[in-house]
């Protein structure tokens, strides 16, 4: 595992952390309160230190999603060349469309089908059921889009209360249209938060999808797939020529401006390479058992873990890789250098605090580091234990950690540690700023990005210097 | 106006019953809605002479939205002036037929389908409330006064007292109470006492004792209640002094429901049921010789 290069932040103690919490938790209820404090806790520097993947306490705002915005926002939306249904009532689908910013390359209508299709439940459809409508949707989406590789059907609550088997619809509708569709069952009310929705929707695509499609190419030792990485704001565009750079064929992308007969096929890769191990280890691990494919995190956040990064995937590899490996580093670190150069007088010592999903919480802490910045907090919404595992040996010790924070606790260890960024989501943002505090959305990129890999890096650094340095700030009165 | 629910078991009669009551208050110059709340839709075929009415969700259906549907697609007028209205709702395995009784119900609300020359609604409930759905009928502002028909029937008299175990629950939070048992003679042993006793035990009463007789089976075949078929009968008599019971009831009681042992102390005191033998429990006929 790699480790941080800042060890410990002056100021914080294990006393200091934990004295911090036990305030925010006073105000809770006694119930609450024992329920939120184990998750909640100073970083002991290995192991998981909070409890996580529990139901959110109720009665503090709480910024999870569900298990249908796992399927369609994180896992299937992002599969360009597909239709996805929101199967339900127009609501999950029509709020949901296009907020996550996982770009997409195409023609739409044509190759790209980025727009935004529902069954669009009335009363009918709840008490006759809405399996003959989505009979016919299919029918009709597979009319006016031929060029769909496919149809994943992603169940909102209503189909689960009502018991429409889409699975008997979707076995017989992709014999008669003759392609994939893809039932999933991902009603938002199963689970404690997105994080079933990955797992339902990686279960699908074990179910239906693997192994179903080969690659047009011969295979090469130096193929494989780059898995949890969705595109957001332009990622996998500056991921992809990288990983192309030092030798590999990126054969397929899960599923970042993905394409479903590439996903189909990845069973014939040599190697995965997961960036986000919250949503897809699962299917990383089923082509491990079942195609023996070995899989490999890495972080393509910072110069510094890129390098490392970089140099771990080349060891799976022989000394033609290593070899592009080392020139690309050795390209790349000067420019990156210039980066720094720029950038971290104004950064050096700033504070940052971050609350996302997936794998940011820790992945970006050392690219921080890069810019001289220490990241005194950090969490997620919807992580698990091994997480938190992750998470530990990243952050500085005694720092606080938090799982499924409320906006309360978070306000309170910001008026306690006063960070000089922010970086959350939209729900957050506001209420930072309005704190006086510069704030980046760090789920979307903030309409900006690529963040990923040595393109990235630079979008990066200019939008926290943009962030923090801006003379706005200077014009904001603020009780804090 | 009175809202009245029937309740009861499977099969137990009460569409038939509520049906031959209506039109006994009918003839009593009462005016009176049923609305049916069972999938099955057969709560008014014998005020209507028709096999089915057209249902609310059989129209919202056809329309495609309840927005579209106008009362009138779906209010029909009967025998003796009655009101007639089905719910609808899916066959069994599909959809949420509850979700139907609520659309149908409310829909009726929100376009004045309860007018205020109606003296009586009555709510034709399927047998087992088995979700929220099934007790729409007995939310805040619908019906106050449930009857439950029931008979000597062991599974009869379970069924009854599960659904005062409900109207308990109801009972509890806002104006619901039991009005009675209507009993729907099956002619078994000591029908008429178990009944009457089971009404006790329930605080409540036998509002009737409704024989069995095979003219009700005569009129339906010709998709009649008694009363219009053959008003001189001696059944149809029955239903019009059942009509005037409702009609006098004042008898208005949250009931209390019997705990499992108690009931079947009591279908034991009957003798419905003998004194259980704890050693013959789970043992297969084969192993017992």
């Amino acid at each position: 595992m790699s480790e941080s290069s800042i060890k410990s932040v002056e100021g914080i103690t294990k006393e200091s952390t934990q004295e911090m919490i036990d305030e925010a938790l006073a105000i809770y209820p006694e119930k609450a309160k024992k329920k939120r404090a184990p998750h909640l806790a100073p970083n002991a520097g290995e192991g998981a230190c909070v409890k996580s993947n529990r139901k959110t306490v109720p009665g503090i705002m709480s910024a999870r999603g569900c298990a249908y915005a796992g399927a369609k926002g994180v896992v299937w939306g992002p599969i360009r060349d597909m239709v996805h249904v929101s199967h339900g009532p127009v609501g999950c689908g029509w709020y949901s469309w296009g907020t996550r910013r996982n770009l997409m390359s195409g023609i739409n209508g044509v190759n790209q089908f980025a727009m935004q299709f529902t069954s669009d439940f009335q009363e009918k459809d709840i008490v006759y059921g809405g399996d003959k409508k989505l009979k016919q949707l299919l029918v009709e989406a597979h009319e006016l889009f031929p060029l769909a590789k496919g149809i994943s059907v992603l169940s909102e609550c209503p189909v689960g209360l009502i018991g429409d088997d889409i699975n008997a619809v979707a076995k017989q509708s992709a014999k008669e249209l003759d392609i994939p569709i893809i039932p999933c069952n991902c009603e938002g009310f199963r689970g404690v938060s997105q994080s079933l929705g990955h797992h339902i929707s990686n279960d699908t695509i074990r179910d239906h999808i693997i192994g179903t499609r080969e690659f047009a190419e011969p295979e090469t030792p130096y193929d494989i797939a780059l898995i949890g990485d969705y595109n957001i704001g332009g990622d996998v565009w500056s991921v992809k020529p990288l990983l192309e750079e030092i030798g590999l064929n990126v054969k397929a992308v899960w599923t970042g401006d993905g394409e479903l007969e590439k996903i189909a096929a990845t069973h014939k890769v040599k190697l995965n390479l997961i960036h986000c191990y919250r949503s897809m280890n699962y299917m990383c691990r089923v082509m491990e058992e079942k195609y023996g494919i070995p899989w490999l995190e890495f972080n393509f956040f910072g110069p510094t873990k890129i390098r490392e990064s970089l140099r771990k995937i080349a060891d799976f590899f022989d000394d033609t890789i290593k070899e592009k490996v080392e020139a690309a580093i050795a390209k790349y670190d000067p420019m990156m250098q210039a980066v720094i150069d720029e950038y971290r007088p104004r950064l050096e010592g700033k504070k940052v605090m971050l609350y996302v999903g997936g794998l940011r919480p820790r992945h970006t802490v050392n690219a921080y580091a890069d810019l001289g910045m220490t990241v005194v907090g950090s969490g997620y919404e919807f992580a698990h234990g091994d997480d938190y595992e992750r998470t530990s040996p990243e952050m500085p010790e005694a720092t606080v950690i938090y799982d499924d924070a409320s906006e309360h606790e978070l306000e309170e260890f910001v008026h306690k540690l006063r960070p000089d960024l922010v970086g959350s989501g939209i729900k957050e943002k506001y209420l930072f700023q309005k704190m006086g505090i510069p704030f980046r959305q760090m789920h979307s990129w903030d309409y900006s990005g690529p963040y990923h890999a040595y393109n990235g890096f630079p979008i990066f650094a200019r939008d926290v210097d943009m962030a923090i340095n801006s003379p706005t700030w200077s014009l904001v009165k603020s009780p804090f | 106006m009175r809202q009245i629910a029937i309740y009861g078991k499977g099969g137990i009669g009460k569409s038939t019953t509520t049906q031959n009551t209506v039109a006994g208050l009918a003839s009593l110059g009462k005016k009176v809605m049923i609305v049916g709340c069972d999938p099955k839709a057969d709560s008014t075929r014998l005020i209507l002479h028709a096999k089915a009415q057209a249902t609310v969700m059989d129209k919202v259906r056809e329309l495609g939205t309840v927005e579209d549907l106008e009362l009138d697609d779906i209010l029909k007028v009967g025998y003796g002036d009655v009101k007639c209205v089905e719910s609808g709702g899916p066959e069994p395995g599909v959809g949420c037929a509850g979700r139907g009784v609520i659309t149908a119900i409310n829909f009726l609300e929100e376009n004045g389908a309860y007018t205020p020359d109606l003296d009586f609604v009555f709510y034709d409930v399927l047998g087992d409330v088995v979700c929220g759905g099934f007790a729409m009928p007995i939310r805040e502002n619908k019906a106050e006064e449930i009857y439950i028909v029931c008979s000597g029937e062991m599974m009869a008299m379970y069924a009854a007292n599960n659904i005062a175990k409900g109207i308990l629950k109801y009972a509890s939070s806002g104006k619901v109470r039991l009005a009675g048992l209507i009993c729907n003679a099956r002619k078994t042993d000591k029908e008429y006492e178990l009944v009457d006793a089971l009404a006790k035990k329930l605080s409540t009463q036998m509002i009737h004792f409704v024989p069995r007789d095979n003219q009700v089976q005569r009129a339906e075949m010709r998709r009649m209640t008694v009363i219009e078929y053959s008003p001189e009968h001696p059944q149809a008599n029955e239903y019009r002094t059942l009509a005037k019971k409702i009609l006098d009831n004042k008898m208005l009681v949250v009931p209390t429901p019997l705990e499992m042992e108690e009931l079947e102390d009591l279908l034991m005191e009957y003798g419905i049921m003998e004194a259980e033998d704890e050693s013959v429990v789970g043992v297969a006929e084969a192993a017992a010789k």
